[in-house]
């Protein structure tokens, strides 16, 4: 289970919206990248998704039910969301930002219990951060940053987990390293991974399942190759690109070469946030 | 690059040791405050005054005098100490204290004006005012930190802290040179001092800061929470709105009673929380408890330093607090803020 669904969600700030009317199915036990130019919406589906955003219309659905009927705590059983770029108080170990995890598990009363230990210390062990559990975050590199708010979303124990552009601001060796974890977590324990990332061959080599988002639409969604196109880049991002094929896994690589003439893609302005558009797409 | 090994985190009954250990000190200091004053009164006389009261000059001094001015002190310092403590984690801001957000400046202007329109003189219906005025300006300070692009930020909430303590204060000022008879009456209450407040006073502000005290320590594992990040809290399922109001309102009690009955002290809640952090962590469980008696001691002993530096003349308690807060808070702005 960790099903998630969404029915003409409309999301927006203020009077701008940003996502309208927007169906999209997010495949169960894979791990799906949202990708789109700076603007394009993907960052505020996810907050919409993980309800952090409450939407103008429409809703968003976990196994059925729409995330806005469930209890909070419950909510925070089953769907973790780290947001981009998350700052920790200083000083703050990394132990105790996991132990945070486990939040949704307590209520005024119940004590720190073994169960709560365990998640702790098996979040530790898959991120690699047992040797680091009494640094500082705020001490560490910005891969072992990452890879300790990472753990903190493990700890919650949900079958899914959101991730908004969890490899920016890292260096390549890092990048991998978050996204191989990723992978991992999925493959290893089933869960539904869903982030928001700017790396297309990242998204190609990483995800099972491709969602390529513009103007708050859905252009294209499906598997890697079917997403990762000269046409879809040309629409999506404004890009002529060459596309090879990995030579070890067949995967689309992307080798972006000009900006398109007629480029429908602009910085992003007010118009084109103001724009409602309505995207259907059914996986 | 920081002292890493003083942010290890501190196993239970170590904190739950040093918090007896706290609470023994601040008993010590308190004695000492008892003790001292312009008068030499022998210890033998205080216990005596204490125990088997007998009406005497010296007796009186010490029961309604001294002992009013150190309880007055340990409950102002605990309570403004915790305020800080509560704003700081609620915000993320390691600039926030009621007197720096102008929420005391508030309190202190509501009091002012209420002696000023109304002719209250009797100190006893400061709290109510006290109360409204800091409830109004905590109001005020966060919707105009969150008003524009990008939300709350330290930065834009400090600055609006500011000026609406340069606002509130003017105002204040502006009342008092007016009135001549208000002047007398409040000046010494509103620079901060903890001398001539009697038990009626103080037994009207207790409850409320009794209340405000159990909500802090309530809230401390929520505080912890949110003090990641509005995002990461709501994601791990906290209703961060009802925290955000319920920190508030502790916020209103504490830094209200704390006004109502010693006037505008200030940087009490920036220091102690930052110096208490240094020691026991991030974990606001152990901040709230162990702020609320670093801070008693803390104002018991800067009320004692008050009455020794100038003898006879005694300085009062604010001033002593912003004689050690300017500095800190000119360090915290050039080393501990990010944007």
């Amino acid at each position: 289970m960790g099903e998630i669904c969404t029915e003409r969600l409309t999301l927006a700030y203020d009077e701008r919206a940003v996502v309208a009317g927007l169906d999209i199915v997010i495949p169960t036990g894979r791990v799906t990248a949202l990708v789109g130019p700076n603007g394009c919406g993907k960052s505020t589906l996810l907050r919409g998704l993980a309800r952090l955003l409450k939407p103008r219309g429409g809703s968003a659905y976990l196994d059925g039910r729409s995330i806005w009927r469930m209890p909070t705590r419950e909510l925070a059983r089953q769907l973790g969301i780290l947001p981009q770029a998350p700052v920790a108080p200083e000083g703050l170990t990394v132990r105790d930002l996991v132990a945070q995890g486990r939040y949704p598990y307590h209520g005024w009363l119940n004590r720190w219990s073994e169960a709560d230990e365990e998640a702790v210390a098996r979040a530790l062990d898959i991120t690699g951060m047992v040797d680091l559990a009494h640094r500082p975050v705020d001490a560490l590199s910005g891969g072992q940053r990452q890879r300790a708010w990472i753990a903190m979303a493990l700890a919650q124990e949900t079958k899914v987990l959101l991730l908004d552009e969890p490899t920016t601001y890292l260096d390549m060796h890092h990048q991998l390293e978050v996204l191989h974890l990723l992978r991992r977590l999925n493959r290893e324990e089933g869960r539904t991974v869903v982030l928001v990332v700017h790396n297309l061959n990242h998204a190609a080599r990483y995800s099972d399942h491709v969602v390529a988002l513009s103007d708050g639409k859905v252009v294209a969604a499906g598997t890697p190759q079917e997403v990762v196109t000269s046409e879809v880049l040309r629409e999506v991002f404004g890009v002529e690109a060459h596309i090879l094929s990995d030579p070890d896994t067949g995967v689309p690589l992307c080798i972006p070469y000009a900006l398109c003439e007629n480029s429908n893609v602009r910085a992003p302005s007010m118009d084109s946030f103001a724009a409602p558009h309505t995207g259907h797409i059914h996986v | 690059m920081t002292a890493t090994s003083f942010h290890l985190t501190r196993s239970s009954p170590a904190l739950s040791l040093g918090l007896v250990v706290a609470l023994g000190v601040l008993l010590a200091v308190v004695i000492v405050s008892v003790l001292y004053g312009a008068a030499d009164i022998g210890a033998a006389t205080v216990w005596a005054a204490l125990f088997s009261y007998d009406g005497s000059t010296e007796h009186l001094i010490i029961r309604t005098l001294r002992v009013p001015r150190a309880l007055v002190a340990v409950l102002v310092g605990g309570s403004l100490a915790v305020a800080g403590a509560v704003m700081q984690g609620v915000t993320r801001n390691p600039m926030a204290d009621p007197g720096l957000l102008g929420i005391e400046a508030g309190a202190a202007l509501a009091v002012v004006a209420a002696v000023h329109f109304q002719g209250i003189s009797s100190l006893a219906v400061y709290t109510w005012f006290a109360l409204a005025g800091a409830a109004l300006a905590a109001v005020v300070v966060y919707a105009l930190g969150s008003a524009g692009r990008g939300g709350i930020t330290p930065l834009k909430l400090t600055v609006s802290g500011a000026a609406l303590t340069a606002l509130l204060s003017s105002l204040t000022t502006g009342i008092l040179l007016l009135d001549r008879r208000t002047l007398d009456e409040v000046c010494f209450w509103l620079a901060g001092s903890v001398a001539g407040r009697d038990l009626g006073l103080m037994l009207q502000a207790l409850p409320l800061i009794c209340v405000g005290l159990l909500g802090a320590l309530l809230l401390g594992r929520k505080v912890t929470t949110l003090s990641l990040g509005e995002d990461v809290a709501r994601g791990l399922g906290q209703r961060t709105a009802w925290v955000r109001a319920a920190a508030a309102l502790v916020v209103v009690l504490l830094a209200g009673g704390a006004v109502a009955l010693a006037g505008p002290v200030g940087f009490v809640g920036l220091v102690i929380p930052h110096a208490v952090r240094f020691f026991v962590g991030v974990n606001y469980r152990w901040i709230l408890p162990y702020s609320a008696l670093a801070g008693a001691i803390f104002l018991v002993l800067a009320d004692v330093a008050g009455r020794l530096i100038l003898r006879p003349q005694e300085l009062p308690v604010g001033v002593m607090t912003a004689l050690v807060g300017g500095p800190f808070f000119v360090y915290l702005v050039r080393w501990k803020v990010r944007r």
